[in-house]
């Protein structure tokens, strides 16, 4: 049993960074109409901020986790302004074919001079240790991540949702030319949208830092996988988002307990039977 | 929203004359070089790779689907034709079929799931679908996980063509690359391919037009899956090893690259994209991680200034069709 809980909290893990993953691909993909594949590598670039962060200015995991998506946000807004914003008007494979071709250089750039293995990340002193919950054993580390991503999403969600600047968003992503129309600097928040949406991927890398190891290649598989979870779940909705990664996460920690094989692969094995029986998605509107 | 190519279609006999006249010169080129002295190992590997971009073209530039896992076909057909040459010790024409028609069986299968979902979707999901196969790959015992199938025997041709000898396998895979190409060709410029190309221009108005478009979609996955298979299957000869690079989505990415490069929907540019992707690669190989940089460079460019590609360019800039 101990180890079906332990699973079953891996599991929490991964789904928190899908979630937040997919979110932000689901808030990008709304507003500028592209799949922005290089999430994968502004994730990794969070890890790495966390890390430069620590050994060169001294500042640790509570600095990390205000200063590191600031940063990785304010560079894929400039990524916007200047490359993607030239794509609008043109066939939403191109801003596939773009980020790709962006995640390979920012890959690349990060294996020249850290390799391929795994730079090692502290946990922070105060989420040292442990808690016995009578049932398992429970690591305050992953507790918290999986507390603290599920506020992130929520408030994601909130000011999306819920709010004023939420509202201009969803109206832009309807019809932007309306949007303009009555006065709302819709380029501006296009730009604003993409650095949010990267500066959450960025926050999913500096948790997963001290549990992953922060590596060059640390996002490049995530991403595909991210990409299944937003097939299954579709990207209409942003609870939907939020919902998906988490569920698809305990799927894939039961997986590893009850047939480990497959806990690569059940993701993928999921997202093609979900197509087989609601070929738009459970959440999703047919695109 | 403007389409993935933006050839003005020219009149088709004159653009028929071009194209042969261009394929007579292609075809003459390629056969002289083992007399030049230039590396033949090199050529007959981006031959294969044109053969594949071809494929990959044949999909994308033709039927707007922009398949992100194309790789999937030319290491299943490198696998099984691998598996095939050396473990159950089967003829090279055996092998080959065998390994084409694994990738065929493939592309039935995922062209089936994948053409359910339409533009970026589909490029998701041929992507998802092609890691899913790298997991299986990597823990099948058949594929010798990340050692690969090393040291495959070439054997004769027919019992009679000695594959061993680089001559003769230079003009064998020579001559597998230019039937895949011909083959391409004629389902261009086939009805069928018409009909391709009204999907790609307008899906909507084709349906309305009374054409069962996922059908034509699917025997379009189909034709270009079984043909990138056969251009893995022909790898296996000149690399004598089938390994998980070639199903991995770096591999997919390449291939997505050269048809950039060379100029989606046009019928030469893959065969120019591959050879100058795959001499960049041979030249920059000291240069580690760099050529991913480079090729990451490259797709930025292409994407932001270069979106017809070279040989799109060249054929607007003659006003003829390539």
């Amino acid at each position: 049993m101990q180890a079906l809980y332990a699973q079953l909290l891996v599991g929490l893990i991964n789904g928190s960074f899908y979630a937040l993953l997919s979110l932000g691909l689901a808030v990008i993909f709304g507003m500028l109409n592209i799949i922005n594949f290089a999430h994968g590598a502004v994730y990794m670039m969070g890890a790495f901020c966390a890390y430069f962060l620590l050994n060169i200015a001294g500042l640790g995991y509570w600095w990390a986790l205000i200063i590191a998506p600031i940063v990785v946000g304010i560079f894929g807004m400039i990524l916007e302004r200047t490359m993607l914003q030239w794509l609008s008007g043109l066939d939403h494979v191109y801003g596939l074919l773009l980020t790709f071709g962006i995640a390979l250089i920012i890959q690349g750039i990060f294996q020249n001079y850290f390799g391929s293995s795994g730079l090692p990340y502290q946990i922070p002193d105060a989420l040292r240790g442990g808690m016995n919950l009578g049932f398992m054993f429970l690591p305050v580390y992953r507790g918290w991540v999986v507390v603290f991503s599920l506020v992130v999403c929520l408030a994601t969600w909130f000011l999306i949702e819920k709010t004023q600047l939420g509202a201009y968003l969803r109206a832009a992503t309807e019809n932007p030319t309306l949007v303009r129309a009555f006065g709302i600097n819709v380029p501006r928040m296009i730009t604003l949208t993409y650095g949010l949406g990267v500066g959450l991927a960025a926050l999913a890398g500096v948790l997963s830092a001290p549990i992953n190891q922060v590596r060059p290649l640390m996002g490049a598989d995530l991403i595909i996988v991210v990409f299944a979870v937003v097939v299954i779940g579709g990207m209409g909705s942003i609870m939907g988002s939020i919902i998906t990664g988490f569920a698809l996460g305990v799927i894939e920690g039961l997986t590893k307990y009850f047939y480990p094989e497959a806990s690569n692969t059940v993701v993928f094995v999921l997202m093609v039977l979900v197509l087989l029986v609601k070929p738009t998605g459970l959440t999703g509107r047919a695109a | 929203m403007s389409t993935l190519t933006d050839d003005t279609l020219p009149v088709p006999p004159r653009a028929m004359r071009d194209e042969m006249v261009a394929f007579g010169i292609m075809a003459v080129l390629l056969a002289i070089v083992p007399l030049t002295g230039i590396y033949p190992f090199f050529v007959m590997q981006a031959l294969c790779f044109a053969l594949l971009a071809c494929a990959f073209n044949l999909l994308v530039g033709y039927g707007g689907l922009l398949s992100f896992g194309h790789a999937m076909f030319l290491g299943t057909a490198g696998y099984v034709s691998a598996h095939a040459l050396k473990v159950w010790a089967l003829p090279p024409e055996l092998g080959i079929i065998i390994g084409t028609a694994a990738a065929c069986g493939l592309a039935v299968i995922t062209g089936y799931i994948s053409i359910r979902r339409q533009g970026i979707y589909f490029s998701m999901i041929t992507l998802a679908l092609s890691q899913l196969l790298y997991f299986i790959y990597l823990q099948a015992p058949f594929t010798h996980g990340e050692d690969g199938i090393q040291g495959i025997p070439q054997g004769f041709l027919f019992g009679v063509f000695n594959l061993a000898k680089p001559t003769v396998l230079y003009y064998v895979v020579l001559g597998g690359f230019l039937g895949g190409f011909l083959l391409i060709y004629r389902t261009i410029n086939s009805p069928f391919g018409e009909v391709l190309k009204s999907i790609r221009e307008n899906e909507p108005r084709a349906i309305s037009l009374g054409y069962k478009t996922d059908q034509y979609k699917l025997l379009a996955f189909i034709l270009s899956g079984t043909l990138a298979g056969f251009a893995g299957s022909l790898k296996v000869f000149v690399a004598q090893n089938a390994s998980l690079t070639d199903v991995h989505w770096s591999m997919s990415g390449e291939i997505v690259l050269m048809t950039l490069v060379g100029g989606l929907g046009t019928v030469f540019g893959p065969v120019v994209g591959a050879f100058i992707i795959i001499a960049m690669q041979q030249y920059l190989a000291g240069y580690g991680q760099w050529v991913t940089v480079i090729q990451g460079v490259i797709f930025v460019a292409c994407v932001l200034t270069f979106r017809r590609g070279i040989i799109g360019e060249v054929a607007r800039l003659l006003r003829r069709s390539l």
